[in-house]
């Protein structure tokens, strides 16, 4: 990756980071914190790395995506406005009565969405049914997930994991957004997932663990990920919940809540900031 | 007189499963881990690789029908009712239902027949379950004939769909020459105009016959075969409401939540009519053989004729 791609996908994850504060804003509600810890991976699938086409969002051969951890839908849907499917505008319309952008996402309203998800543990199920049944079609199609790190607390999540195994579903990856706080709060006092590269190993997942803020790891990962057969690749991404925005960051109160007009000032100042030195650089 | 013929529906699915699966390529079908009980073992055999055992996963199961759907397979899934239409809700709810996926749920082992599994297998709640998803079709086939065209008719509607099947070899009612068939299209197996009984599943030749004797006692009772439970035949049940004046619904299900109360729901809306829901009564089952078991909780001709009786005052 050349410092210009860095600098052009830092500055894309920031314009996605203020859609996030922009749709949560206008919303008055939605779900910041988990949206801003994968704000970066999520950049770099659209941005860098996988096959889609927002003039035809299902093209059969493109590769897909499951945001298994629904809730961060405005990170989602602030990539996949700035990647071409739909008006960047239509942000401010999160969660509005007529609004295409439902609380969660919703393949039938929204183009590029590839699953409906929200209700915890399933997509990632889902996610092994494309893949399984791209293998069965010879479809040159990856299929990559997104799961939270109190999700994987879910039992389907193993049922799904045991699955992508069983069938040797080399063109899945999972991605676990390891923010370690969930509602009710830190992870390890509400139902430790931990060791989670122990157990993805002991399922038969190929496992990496990067800085989920970090592309060049993300590249390297994804690239080492394609090259292994036979098994199904899993990603822990170390993540900050609410990353890029001071007073959100590792703040458990900004799992569920919308920013007041104050707070959306400052948020917007800070990564309106960040974005104009990115610009400089 | 020939013997009549018994088949259980579950036969009927695995059968029809693996016509379908030489007719179209896009069919694929899973299971967890029953596909030797639910007959998509049938299917397994003739079409390996598009065969797939979750293992006891129905959860997973679910939803990785739903990521093959958006793929474009039209994917089978089977397991027991209890297991299938309880154990998973949630998943067909929000991963198959609310996304409007073409994912056909076919379970089989439902209602009390299942016999001497006892309670724990006994699902009288699945058309509860899944008559209150928007968008679900629901149906549960009589006989043998008629199983073999819900299925068909499932593959050829673009939606989810429940279907639910038997363990128990039941007669076979229709005859396969002379039979039509249409979701959503109830149909009168003999006329009548004293009383109605609207029935489902295996109760439908437990009402005709109870229909017969009560001829012999001088009612005049009309049968209706009511498959699909949802989308309800409002127009042939509003006129045996009319033209009968009492309903009598029987089903191998609860009587809360199933096409006992989706007609009475349906006539007290349009068209005030008594009506008596034969069914299990909010009690949970128990082991025996699956006969002794219906006629426990009356499920049988003797109470269907008896209930006609008090309805009818005659």
């Amino acid at each position: 990756m050349t410092s210009e791609e860095r600098t052009s996908l830092r500055r894309m994850a920031c314009k996605i980071r203020m859609g996030i504060i922009e749709g949560t804003y206008n919303a008055k509600s939605g779900h910041p914190g988990g949206s801003l810890s994968a704000a970066d991976m999520i950049t770099y699938l659209y941005f860098r790395h996988m096959r889609v086409d927002p003039q035809n969002p299902r093209w059969q051969e493109r590769d897909r995506f499951v945001l298994s951890k629904g809730h961060a839908a405005p990170a989602l849907y602030a990539a996949l406005a700035h990647r071409g499917f739909f008006p960047v505008e239509e942000i401010k319309s999160l969660r509005h009565i007529g609004s295409r952008l439902q609380g969660h996402p919703n393949m039938l309203s929204v183009p590029g969405v590839d699953m409906s998800t929200g209700s915890l543990g399933q997509g990632v199920s889902s996610a092994c049914g494309m893949a399984i049944g791209a293998k069965k079609l010879n479809l040159p199609s990856r299929v990559y997930t997104i799961l939270g790190d109190g999700e994987i607390e879910e039992g389907q999540v193993w049922e799904a994991f045991m699955f992508a195994n069983y069938y040797k579903l080399d063109n899945l990856v999972v991605m676990i957004d390891n923010n370690n706080l969930q509602i009710d709060g830190p992870i390890t006092e509400v139902m430790s997932p931990y060791p989670i590269e122990e157990k993805l190993s002991a399922f038969g997942f190929f496992v990496q663990t990067i800085d989920g803020h970090d592309f060049d790891a993300m590249e390297t990962a994804l690239a080492r990920a394609q090259q292994e057969k036979g098994r199904p690749s899993a990603i822990v991404l170390k993540t900050v919940k609410g990353k890029g925005v001071s007073f959100m960051e590792n703040e458990v109160d900004w799992h569920g809540k919308g920013p007041n007009q104050e707070e959306y000032n400052r948020a917007m100042e800070e990564l309106s900031n960040a974005l104009r030195e990115m610009e400089a650089e | 007189m020939a013997e009549i013929k018994k088949i259980a529906t579950r036969d009927s699915y695995g059968a029809t499963l693996r016509e379908l699966g030489a007719e179209h390529e896009d069919i694929i079908v899973l299971d967890a881990d029953l596909s030797g009980s639910t007959r998509t073992g049938v299917f397994a055999k003739a079409f390996p690789d598009r065969f797939i055992n979750c293992g006891i996963a129905e959860a997973d199961m679910i939803c990785v029908s739903g990521g093959l759907s958006t793929m474009g397979f039209v994917p089978f899934c089977s397991s027991f009712a209890m297991f299938l239409t309880g154990r998973a809700y949630e998943q067909i709810r929000n991963t198959i239902g609310y996304p409007e996926l073409n994912v056909k749920l076919c379970a089989s082992h439902a209602g009390l027949s299942v016999g001497e599994d006892g309670a724990s297998h006994q699902c009288c709640e699945d058309f509860a379950l899944m008559r209150n998803i928007p968008g679900m079709v629901v149906m549960s086939p009589a006989d043998d004939v008629e199983a073999r065209a819900a299925v068909r008719a499932a593959y050829a509607h673009k939606g989810p769909v429940y279907i639910r099947l038997g363990r128990a070899a039941v007669p076979v009612v229709f005859d396969e020459n002379n039979f039509e068939f249409a979701i959503g299209k109830a149909q009168v197996l003999r006329p009548g105009k004293d009383v109605a009984i609207l029935a489902t599943g295996l109760m439908v030749e437990r009402a005709l016959q109870a229909a017969e004797q009560l001829s012999l006692a001088g009612i005049d009772a009309r049968v209706i075969d009511v498959c699909t439970i949802k989308p309800l035949d409002e127009e042939v049940i509003l006129s045996a409401a009319a033209e009968c004046g009492g309903l009598i619904t029987c089903e191998e299900h609860s009587i809360v939540g199933g096409l006992g109360e989706a007609v009475a729901s349906l006539t007290a809306e349009k068209l005030p009519t008594r009506v008596r829901r034969i069914g299990v009564e909010d009690v949970y089952g128990v082991s025996g053989p699956w006969k002794d078991v219906l006629d426990l909780f009356g499920l049988n001709a003797a109470h269907i004729t008896a209930v006609a009786h008090e309805l009818t005052g005659k």
